[in-house]
């Protein structure tokens, strides 16, 4: 396999795994606890790293799954003494974290192939150099074998725990009420953020990790209502992103990461002007088209109600509009003249009479309200 | 003694100590609202945000003069604000996921530029990524004056719009129903709290920013319940932390200084947690174990 092909692999494989459970925490609404716990992992591969002297370690790898959960739970020990609300809480601890880790990098590591820089961009380009080998065979870049054996476990992990998440994501206390220790739920969804953090990372940095774990599935939260579909939506915005992103970088000659962030970017723009029904073109057709809906509702329930009446040839003329529906008079002469062309109306010598579609249209919204 | 006659006389030192106190007295101040206004992570969406302002700056007019360069910045730390304003209102997405939209995407974008400027042979590129963590060493009298005139700037909208700003942060649907533009206010807070991450850019950096809004006025809240006294102790927390910070990284090797200060900012955090008079942990478990001591007393007198 070529380097070049490898690379785009990886990004491939590692956008996907991340998708998934960026799923469930776009849902959660704590997407932001993947900025903190995609910061701090970082404590964790750097005290494992002093600790084993070396960046392929499993321990490493443990090491910084534990600074992910003992991130949740300090932002929740926190919360939970009152003092501090959960934003305010998420912002004190993973900087403090973040910083240790940091400084720890610059003081003592400096010489080692850990970065200030790769810390927050990665530094994928060199991924390939770095090979798994097992049993004497080659199996691929280390960050490949990674990147699909989290994918899997992910994979699997929502396959088998489909109905609980779904369930606890969507109705928090119905879980509860069934039995099914939202508690667990949580800190496995938080343990297996971790770790795909922590997969990621070698990849794409610990900032970027951020953006293929929340933007694809925010952009697929915008195209459909199923949960089924967002998470498949998701995981081919994320690998799109990282195709494209890829080339981007190529043509540039900029951060593989970087680009593919910007990507997902530009997917999420794409998604947020022209989703079908969720996109902003479709809402601002949406609400154009309603307004006029309804000023012809308005039209036709006025004149139904003084249809018949001694004050009709008053009320229902088309000048007096303006002023007993509070409208702007050209906006009265616009309702009036598509309410005619839509066949609700007829138009006499300046009086208004409903024709039989327009009372039926009226008396409609009347069942309706 | 050294230290003293150094922080007066020493040009490099003066500077860090300047800089780096104007930086932690704006960002207490406006973080106060922030905090208070539940806004806290808005800050380090606009910080990341930032990066790629500072970058195009730099490509668009080969300038590296800091007022050009925080120019940029302040333009794409407001554009971010108005984005996810944007996301929130007219879509289903919630809050926080537009946070992390808008931050990652846009700290992405800076990324991608960083590294592409990076690789051109000209030298005048070096430096740029000082942002990413700070460097208060490479202030220089310049800057301290460019911060220093936004600060004051920033300063002054809040004396002028104090009793509107705090009328916000407390009670935003009162403030709207007896008449203030809660709209505009809020955006010009919201443009204060820009200028204030742009002043402290050059210091802290953009990743570890966000901590220099949030940390002060967190331990500030801790020792009152008065506004005034809050914004007051947190610009004194925020100074003190950003001078110590600032000159620890300043004499250590190596060190970048954003890091540096954020654990010195932490440290008061925790002091203030713990210890605060009336709402301190220690003090509400004392408070707690003199209670439990009480009622058992008078139970027990109660049986006999």
């Amino acid at each position: 396999m070529s380097p070049q092909l490898e690379v785009q692999l990886i990004a491939a494989v590692v956008a996907a795994g991340c998708a998934i459970p960026g799923v469930f925490l776009v849902l959660r609404r704590m997407a932001m606890m993947s900025d903190a716990i995609s910061h701090t992992v970082l404590l964790g591969i750097v005290l494992g790293f002093f600790l084993t002297g070396s960046l392929d370690s499993p321990l490493l790898m443990l090491g910084a799954v534990l600074t992910g959960v003992l991130t949740v739970s300090l932002v929740e020990l926190l919360q939970r003494t009152g003092l501090v609300k959960e934003d305010s809480a998420i912002g004190l601890v993973f900087p403090a974290l973040f910083s240790i880790a940091v400084i720890l990098i610059s003081r003592f590591a400096g010489n080692v192939h850990l970065d200030t820089h790769i810390v927050l961009a990665g530094e994928l380009a060199f991924a390939p150099f770095e090979r798994f080998e097992l049993f004497g065979i080659d199996w691929g870049a280390r960050a490949l074998v990674t990147g699909a054996a989290i994918l899997l476990l992910n994979l699997v992990l929502v396959l088998v725990f489909y109905k609980e998440l779904k369930l606890a994501t969507f109705d928090a206390a119905l879980a509860a009420t069934l039995g099914f220790a939202p508690a667990l739920l949580h800190y496995g969804l938080m343990t297996v953020v971790s770790l795909t953090a922590v997969g990621a990372f070698d990849a794409v940095g610990s900032v970027l990790v951020i953006a293929l774990m929340i933007v694809p599935p925010a952009t697929a939260y915008l195209l459909t209502d199923r949960l089924p579909r967002m998470l498949g939506f998701s995981m081919l915005i994320g690998i799109a992103s990282a195709q494209t992103g890829y080339w981007l970088a190529q043509a540039l000659d900029g951060s593989i990461a970087g680009a593919m962030a910007t990507m997902t970017g530009v997917f999420f723009g794409l998604a947020l002007l022209f989703a079908p029904q969720r996109g902003l073109i479709a809402a601002a057709l949406r609400h154009g088209r309603q307004r006029w809906e309804f000023a012809q509702q308005m039209l036709t329930l006025h004149l139904l109600n003084h249809e018949g009446t001694p004050d009709a040839t008053e009320e229902n003329r088309a000048v007096t509009l303006a002023q007993h529906l509070r409208w702007q008079a050209d906006f009265a002469a616009q309702v009036v003249r598509r309410a005619e062309a839509a066949g609700l109306v007829r138009h006499d010598s300046g009086l208004l009479t409903l024709t039989d579609s327009g009372r039926q249209h009226a008396q409609q919204a009347f069942v309706r309200g | 003694m050294e230290l003293l006659n150094d922080l007066i006389f020493n040009y490099t030192l003066r500077n860090i100590a300047l800089g780096s106190a104007l930086l932690g007295i704006i960002s207490g101040v406006l973080g106060c609202f922030a905090v208070l206004r539940r806004q806290a992570l808005l800050g380090d969406a606009m910080a990341h945000a930032a990066l790629p302002g500072i970058v195009l700056a730099f490509m668009l007019t080969g300038l590296r003069e800091s007022l050009v360069l925080l120019v940029g910045a302040a333009l794409a730390g407001w554009l971010a604000a108005l984005l996810l304003l944007l996301i929130i209102r007219q879509t289903r997405i919630k809050e926080d996921s537009a946070l992390g939209i808008v931050l990652s995407v846009f700290f992405g974008f800076g990324m991608l530029l960083l590294a592409a400027v990076q690789r051109q042979p000209d030298a005048a590129q070096a430096g740029l990524s000082k942002f990413l963590f700070g460097q208060a060493a490479s202030l220089v009298a310049g800057d301290v004056l460019v911060m220093a005139v936004l600060g004051a700037v920033a300063l002054l909208f809040v004396g002028l719009f104090w009793k509107e700003f705090k009328l916000l942060s407390f009670d935003p649907d009162f403030a709207a129903a007896v008449g203030f533009p809660t709209r505009v206010l809020d955006v010009g807070l919201t443009a204060l709290t820009v200028l204030a991450i742009v002043i402290g850019l050059q210091t802290v950096g953009v990743v570890l920013m966000s901590a220099m809004l949030i940390a002060p006025a967190v331990a500030a809240r801790q020792w009152t319940n008065r506004l005034s006294t809050m914004v007051l102790l947190s610009a004194i927390f925020g100074a003190g932390a950003g001078v110590a910070g600032a000159l620890i990284s300043a004499t250590g090797r190596g060190i970048a200084t954003g890091p540096t200060i954020v654990l010195c900012i932490s440290a008061v955090v925790l002091v203030s947690l713990l210890l605060a008079p009336g709402r301190g942990l220690l003090w509400t478990w004392q408070q707690q174990r003199r209670n439990a001591r009480r009622m058992r007393a008078e139970l027990g007198g109660g049986s006999r």
